[in-house]
């Protein structure tokens, strides 16, 4: 244990510029994720037939094992933090796509059509009704995403990209515990952190109204 | 007017809900829509604010054909309350029910007025109600707060898709009699849906009764039963009404005064209160006034028009329709 707290302290700055790495990759990935997602499963909603194939396609993509993805894209993409970043956005994907879809195709039909029929536009209906009413489901999916990608995150390394795997890999090359758990320890406690954080934001984005 | 022309529709499935329907629903009538589950009710009413567009014919409202205006601006002049209540569940009743006139882009002190005076014609105090969400209201307020959001924009023309009928007996004939009272004052052209004679019989001033897509009688309540057109119409007004008329007619009007309107400004043709109601049809009839005003004891105790004649023809002595 002493010698965990002791590695802690010597290697504090790489530790540091690691975790900070780690976040970067994990934040940029999920905010084009949810760039990405969002309208994509927006417009999935008023296209039903893409619906399923567009989301099928995206699990596909989540099924492959993360380290094999890393090894795909490598000969396409060479090594470095945008070939981490796309590998990341991938899984990013499914989340927010499925729980978009699902959260504006399961808005009370009835409701909807009360709107139509009192004069709303395509337009306003989204941004009024189908949004408020999906938010609760759309911020689960950012939700489940984000702590996916602070998970694979750590496989950044293998690609060159950084991150806390670049500490908990050089642990397990000199067979350094102490150093894995130092790796180990932030990442486990930064995907729980982001958890949280987002479970909050998805109780306050709950509309008031659907709360009892 | 709403003029239906020729009205025809096919749904993509082939489902044909209408066919070839031509009819009239008067300004400042409430004209009920009656007829059996799947009937074509819905897919009626919904011709009339485009959000179903007829297969063949068109629609006219005081003589100008829907086909061309444009959709959003109709349904903005047109109130509705569609079958399952449909309020917006994360708006507050204030926001639910200003929610046309917020599209009409009124200004906000009017908007507030709007919602107050509306909420307290159904009788729910805004200081209580405004604030709340729909979850937190029963059953009946939330349809009330569906009917007055329908009123907001202040559309000259309201489409009711039965809108009392998740409700129980006791709050529904209030409901009923709420409507009728407001339709006094508010004079809309009303087209309200149901599935339910009494309802419609009490209410309405026309009944288009439909079956299978296409109209079988239209007529005002006393027409129908007076006169119904078929084997259809006569079953579904229901025979034991109907007899029930002829048998009632011969009962006094005096029975039946808290039935009866309590006041009436207008002009009204006297009637003792020992006549029978049958006898009483008869003078409204062939009189000018819309209303009679029964006599007793050289007073006037109470004002019937025809549709209160009708329920004290159809009454039971305990006091509810057959
Ligand atoms: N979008 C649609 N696609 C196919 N068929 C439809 C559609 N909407 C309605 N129908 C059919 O059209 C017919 C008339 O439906 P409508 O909803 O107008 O009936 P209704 O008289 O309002 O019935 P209810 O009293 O049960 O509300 C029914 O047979 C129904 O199944
Ligand atoms: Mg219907």
């Amino acid at each position: 244990m002493r010698n965990f707290f002791d590695t802690l302290i010597n290697r504090q700055d790489m530790i540091i510029s690691a975790l900070l790495e780690h976040i970067y990759l994990s934040f940029v990935a999920v905010a084009i994720g949810i760039a990405i997602a969002l309208p994509l499963g927006i417009v999935i909603t008023r296209y039903r037939r893409y619906a399923e194939p567009i989301i099928g396609v995206t699990a596909v993509f989540q099924t492959i094992p993360s380290l094999a993805l890393f090894g795909f894209l490598v000969p396409i993409l060479g090594i470095g933090s945008p070939t981490a970043l796309i590998a990341l956005i991938i899984y990013a994907l499914l989340p927010i796509l499925r729980n978009t879809y699902a959260g504006i195709v399961g808005v009370d039909g009835s409701t909807i059509e009360a709107g139509r029929g009192m004069g709303m536009t395509r337009t306003q209906i989204l941004r009024q009704i189908e949004l408020p009413l999906a938010l609760p489901f759309i911020m689960a999916g950012i939700r489940t995403a984000t702590v996916l990608t602070v998970g694979i995150a750590t496989l950044a390394t293998f690609v060159g990209a950084g991150g806390l795997g670049d500490i908990i890999y050089r642990g397990l090359q000199s067979y350094n515990n102490a150093l894995v758990l130092a790796g180990a320890l932030p990442v486990a406690l930064l995907a729980i952190g982001f958890d949280q954080i987002l479970k909050w934001i998805e109780k306050r984005a709950t509309p008031k109204g659907l709360k009892t | 007017m709403i003029r239906f022309e020729n009205v025809t529709k096919r749904f993509p499935d082939g489902t044909e809900a209408l066919k070839d329907i031509s009819l009239v629903l008067p300004t400042h009538e409430l004209t009920a829509i009656i007829g059996p589950s799947g009937c074509g009710k819905t897919t009626l009413m919904k011709m009339i604010n485009k959000l179903e567009k007829p297969t063949d014919g068109s629609i006219y409202i005081d003589e100008k054909p829907i086909n061309g205006m444009d959709e959003v601006q109709l349904r903005r002049s047109i109130g509705y309350v569609i079958q399952r209540i449909g309020l917006f569940p994360h708006m507050t009743i204030s926001d639910n029910v200003a929610l046309v006139p917020k599209l009409l882009e009124w200004p906000k002190a009017k908007k507030e007025e709007r919602v107050r005076e509306l909420l307290q014609l159904v009788g729910l105090d805004p200081e209580i109600y405004m604030d709340r969400y729909p979850l937190e209201l029963s059953g009946g307020q939330q349809q009330r707060v569906g009917v007055v959001r329908a009123l907001a924009g202040d559309p000259n023309i309201v489409l009711m898709d039965e809108p009392f009928s998740a409700l129980d007996p006791i709050s529904r004939e209030q409901l009923q009699d709420e409507l009728r009272n407001l339709q006094q004052t508010i004079n809309k052209t009303i087209v309200f849906v149901t599935h339910d004679m009494d309802e419609a019989l009490k209410i309405a001033d026309s009944i288009i009764v439909m079956r299978d897509g296409q109209v079988e009688q239209t007529g005002t309540p006393q027409q129908l039963i007076d006169d119904p057109a078929n084997e259809f119409v006569r079953n579904f007004i229901g025979v034991e009404r109907i007899n029930q008329k002829r048998t009632f007619g011969e009962k006094r009007l005096m029975e039946f005064l808290n039935l009866f309107t309590r006041d009436w400004a207008g002009d009204a043709e006297n009637i003792s209160a020992d006549s029978t109601i049958e006898a009483a049809f008869t003078q409204l009839d062939n009189s000018n006034q819309d209303y009679l005003a029964i006599i007793e004891d050289e007073k006037v105790v109470a004002y019937a028009n025809d549709r209160d004649l009708l329920k004290a023809a159809l009454v039971k002595e305990s006091g509810v329709l057959v």
